[in-house]
């Protein structure tokens, strides 16, 4: 049983990836516009159960795939702290075209909590889905292990790595949220039961007895000096508390995002094969015949992102390619999901790591660059994670010099969701980020706000 | 020979079987090299010269059984025949996005028990796949399904054929089996050409399916009927199937092509769209005749897909199976390997157990199998082999037969032909189970009897039988006296017939004396008149023959 409630406690949802009923639901992509789910998922089931409020759905890059959320169909997100002070006050700085993005593909999600508008939202997280605008919007992204909560109800872009992600304004909020959350369901064959474990954590996290692993191929080209000084900062401080901060190895990094991209794309374009405009969604008005049908509502109704993954998804598993790209790309799977294991069979506990290159870039200049170029540079810390299975959750430690949150990730072995929660949340009680509400229309802070659930 | 040529088939195969288990890391097969000799055994061959040079048939099977199961392989939708279109549909059966596949546990055990029943090797890991193409039955665009590591593998199906001259003699045969797989069904589509539309039913989609997969170790059509017609009851003893063919409940596609013996296996051909065993056959032996004239006439036998047609006799190519398909095989990850235990010990400590499926189990549940029962039968009742496949074709006959038996001292022997002839002839004639036979065992018993202990006479013992299957109710001991039927056996009164007969026909008694025998009939059917067939036969002859004797 919990100590705490949620009841009343406001909740968005990732519109669109996560089936809730009687709301008109669209997944952001003009193909399943007016389909409106006829069950709810289990994760949203659960919320509602006890107590929660549904107070929207929010805004996505179509079928999940980009990293800005600014390739939906309703357009895309803008970044809150695009509208506080300290990033309004820059010289120069127009917020109404200067405005940042807020990550992606959750940004809607990540925005709600940002905002202080919902007190918890859902995201998805195959890739970082979940973790990167939790980073760029300021606030605590939860990826939990894979298997530990539900999937029935997620639409599916790579049902291997998909997990709902769990977005709060503080660690504890996440961490009562995964307690209601976590749970074998028989709908879903890949859960697993939760490990019988406390959902409170702990006040006062002794550091003393862990080790924190800092992975060395995590200094990817492209990350931001202010993002490297947070890094160390976080790292000193768990260092001078008396935690064993160590330098390791995970080799096969280099590798993770083309092995990720062959991967996500085959099972796309498997998962993408339903939507045929014939038992849901959107139908062509071309009727000469089925295949003529097929072709033009699955044009019509996907952009350019989705058809691009599902033709390359289809070419890589095409018999003569399966071995040289799909059992290619497991394998190296494999050795990725072996490094971490070594490393943290080797006594380290935590992993500390980057969450995001850089802070939240200005939409002019993201889209700049088409969106599979996007995503490869901004997955390179998340996505290993999901290929593995595993724990990890990126909270806010400082601004910016341009006034924008910048974040940490902090990965963990298999099912040791709560440990990894405890140590996120000593480092947030250490590292002062500030809340968006602080900063009103000057650059005054104001009475800080308490934001955890009562 | 054909008979030994069988047993030698169980045979190789069980050692070859033995040898795996003994010596898991080497592989060494026995196998059995097949000779022109092998073939000329079998005398049910397509007309053949004795000439090696000669093209024969190679037919192979691919069987999609429907798992008798209350709900659908992955979903809890109901499994029903014939229901209101779209009525047995899951969120999951429609593909609707977000919902997962939940696998079945019956379904799982009914392909174990089908595995067992043919000796196969059950897979203790299986895995599952996705098998992608898109058609408007198929709502996710795919199929599930085991393509990787299937469930079971390495079986063999002994079925008998009824041969020799006189087609009495039943002999042996083997059909390898290659695999057995889980997989889903497909939804039907109706295309209604008037409007130039299709409608689509997913009433069926979801459904499990058993595929079994025989390898070309077959030659015609009338073997491949065998084949079928003996997996039909097999399945149907064992419960997991209930094989209905033409209500969809069991699909047969054949893989047909020839060569010569000892040569390599020609090009095949699929042929599909086949209802029943007897179109089976017929397509099959089409097909073979076909690809023979195409060689025969210089040509080249293309691979493609064929269906049958019923009404022509004929295979005609299917338009839209042009090209190789390339199915796009992916794991489906949203399944987990599929892990069979062999007995409660194997089971991982804490594992549930009504979760798990145990082989020993299963093994033990095994019913009867129709082979066996069928040798039982002519161990026990000594008819003949002919006879133990009536019986054991038809629902219920056996129990019949059995039944009877209890009731009556009349000889198995004795009894088999008026349970297969005369009974199972007006059930199959108006179209009846032997659950609707208006005659039950006892009465057919009490029947007999009458017969036996020299009541009534053969023939009458017939009459009786007509009268009882169309009077409903009435017993044989009414209907005899009713009709006076009872047989004529008072010495006196019979030799007065017969001597009114013999004197009324002096030229036949003449014949008779000067030892043209077979007269002496004529005048036994003239007795039998004047009696209205109620005179006992032997005492008649007897009569007779004493009295044109001298």
């Amino acid at each position: 049983m919990l100590s705490l409630t949620i009841k009343e406690v406001s909740l968005a949802l990732r519109e669109g990836r996560i089936s809730p009923t009687e709301l008109c639901r669209k997944c952001l992509n003009l193909y399943i516009l007016d389909y409106i789910p006829p069950f709810n998922a289990t994760v949203v089931q659960k919320l509602l159960d006890q107590g929660a409020v549904l107070i929207g759905k929010t805004n996505m890059d179509e079928f999940a795939m980009g990293s800005g959320s600014t390739d939906g169909a309703f357009g895309p997100v803008r970044n809150p702290w695009s509208y506080a002070a300290p990033y309004r006050e820059q010289k120069g700085v127009e917020p109404q075209s200067d405005w940042v993005i807020s990550g992606g593909s959750s940004g809607g999600s990540a925005v709600a909590v940002a905002s202080l508008t919902s007190y918890l939202a859902l995201g998805s997280d195959t890739g970082g889905s979940t973790r990167n605008p939790g980073s760029l919007c300021g606030v605590v992204a939860l990826k939990p292990t894979y298997g530990l909560l539900s999937r029935h109800g997620l639409i599916p872009l790579v049902n291997s790595m998909d997990v709902p992600g769990i977005m709060t304004r503080s660690v504890n909020d996440a961490a009562v949220v995964l307690g209601v959350l976590q749970g074998l369901d028989v709908k879903d064959s890949t859960t697993i039961p939760a490990p019988p474990s406390f959902t409170e954590l702990p006040e006062d996290f002794d550091v003393r007895n862990i080790c924190v692993g800092i992975p060395k191929e995590y200094h990817a080209p492209g990350l931001s000096d202010e993002t490297v000084a947070q890094w160390s900062r976080v790292a000193d401080m768990f260092e001078r508390a008396g935690a064993r901060v160590e330098q390791v190895s995970l080799p096969h990094t280099q590798h993770s995002i083309v092995c990720y991209h062959v991967l996500c794309c085959a099972e796309v374009a498997s998962n993408m094969a339903r939507f045929d405009g014939l038992e849901y969604g959107h139908r062509s008005e071309v009727d000469s015949s089925t295949e003529a049908m097929y072709a033009s509502t699955r044009h019509e109704g996907f952009n350019d992102v989705v058809r691009g993954r599902i033709l390359s998804g289809n070419y890589f598993l095409l018999k003569q390619n399966y071995e040289h790209y799909f059992l290619k790309a497991q394998r190296v799977r494999r050795l990725i999901t072996d490094d971490f294991r070594r490393v943290f069979r080797s006594g380290v506990d935590v992993l500390l790591t980057p969450a995001t290159l850089t802070d939240a870039t200005c939409y002019s200049d993201f889209t700049q660059e088409d969106n599979r170029t996007r995503s490869t540079q901004e997955d390179v810390f998340t996505q290993p994670v999901n290929m593995a299975g595993l724990p990890a959750v990126s909270v806010p430690t400082s601004l910016s010099r341009r006034g924008l949150p910048i974040g940490l990730q902090l990965i963990g072995p298999a099912l040791q969701d709560n440990k990894l929660l405890s140590v996120a949340r000593w480092i947030e009680q250490r590292v002062g980020f500030p809340s968006i509400s602080d900063f009103g229309e000057s650059s005054e802070p104001t009475k800080r706000e308490q934001t955890s659930a009562v | 020979m054909a008979a030994s040529c069988a047993a030698a088939s169980e045979l190789l195969h069980n050692v070859n079987k033995q040898i795996k288990l003994l010596f898991p890391k080497t592989s060494c097969v026995i196998r059995r090299i097949s000779t022109t000799a092998d073939r000329w055994d079998s005398p049910t061959q397509v007309k053949t010269k004795r000439s090696p040079q000669q093209l024969v048939g190679v037919v192979g099977l691919e069987i999609h059984a429907q798992i008798h199961s209350n709900t659908k392989l992955f979903s809890g939708s109901a499994v029903r025949f014939s229901s209101p279109p779209n009525s047995l549909v899951s969120f999951f059966d429609a593909s609707l996005p977000g919902t997962l596949p939940v696998l079945n546990k019956r379904c799982v055990e009914a392909a174990v028990m089908t595995g067992l029943a043919f000796n196969c090797t059950i897979n203790k890991k299986s895995l599952f796949d996705r098998k992608h193409y898109f058609y408007a039955d198929l709502p996710a665009g795919y199929q599930i399904t085991q393509q990787r590591r299937p469930i079971a593998v390495d079986g063999i199906l002994t079925y008998s054929l009824l041969g020799g001259l006189k087609r009495n003699q039943v002999l042996k045969k083997t059909v390898r089996i290659k695999q057995v797989q889980l997989e889903q069904d497909s939804g039907k589509s109706l295309h209604d050409d008037l409007q130039s539309q299709t409608l689509i039913d997913l009433n069926r989609a979801g459904v499990g399916l058993m595929e079994l997969v025989m390898e070309p170790d077959m030659s015609c059509g009338e073997e491949a009927a065998a084949a079928v017609r003996e997996l039909q009851l097999i399945l149907q003893a064992l419960g997991t199937c209930q094989g209905n063919m033409s209500e969809g409940q069991l699909r047969v596609d054949a893989n047909v092509s020839v060569h010569r013996p000892g040569e390599p296996l020609g090009v095949r051909t699929e042929v599909k769209n086949i209802n029943s065993a007897r179109y089976l056959a017929r397509a099959i032996d089409y097909e073979i005749q076909r690809q023979i004239d195409v060689l025969q006439r210089g040509g080249t036998v293309q691979n493609e897909t064929r269906a049958y047609d019923s009404k022509s006799g004929e295979t005609i190519p299917m338009r839209d199976k042009e090209g190789l398909q390339d199915y796009r095989f992916m794991p489906e990850p949203n399944l987990p390997p599929l892990i069979v235990y062999e007995d409660n010990a194997s089971l991982l400590p804490g594992a549930d157990v009504c979760q798990a499926v145990v082989v020993h189990e299963i093994r033990e549940r095994l019913p009867e199998l129709p082979s066996v029962k069928r040798d039982r039968l002519v161990r026990t009742y000594g008819i003949l082999p002919e006879h133990s496949f009536t019986l054991v074709n038809e629902e219920g006959l056996v129990e019949y037969f059995e039944a009877v038996l209890r009731e009556t001292k009349k000889e198995p022997r004795k009894v088999i032909g008026w349970v297969t002839n005369e009974l199972l002839g007006q059930l199959k004639q108006q179209d009846m189970s032997v659950s609707q036979s208006p005659i039950s065992a006892s009465a057919l018993a009490e029947l007999l009897e009458l017969q036996e202990t020299g009541r009534i006479s053969s023939s009458v013992a017939k009459q009786v039988f007509q009268e009882m299957w169309t009077s409903s109710g009435k017993t044989a001991p009414q209907i005899i006296q009713e009709k006076d039927l009872g047989l004529v056996s008072d010495a006196e009164q019979l030799h007065n017939i017969c001597q009114k007969v013999v004197d009324s026909n002096p030229d036949e008694v003449h014949a008779i004396r000067n030892g043209n025998k077979k007269v002496l009939n004529k005048l036994m059917g003239l007795v039998q008149k004047e009696t209205k067939g109620r005179a006992d036969p032997v005492l008649v002859r007897t009569i007779l023959q004493e009295k044109t004797s001298s």
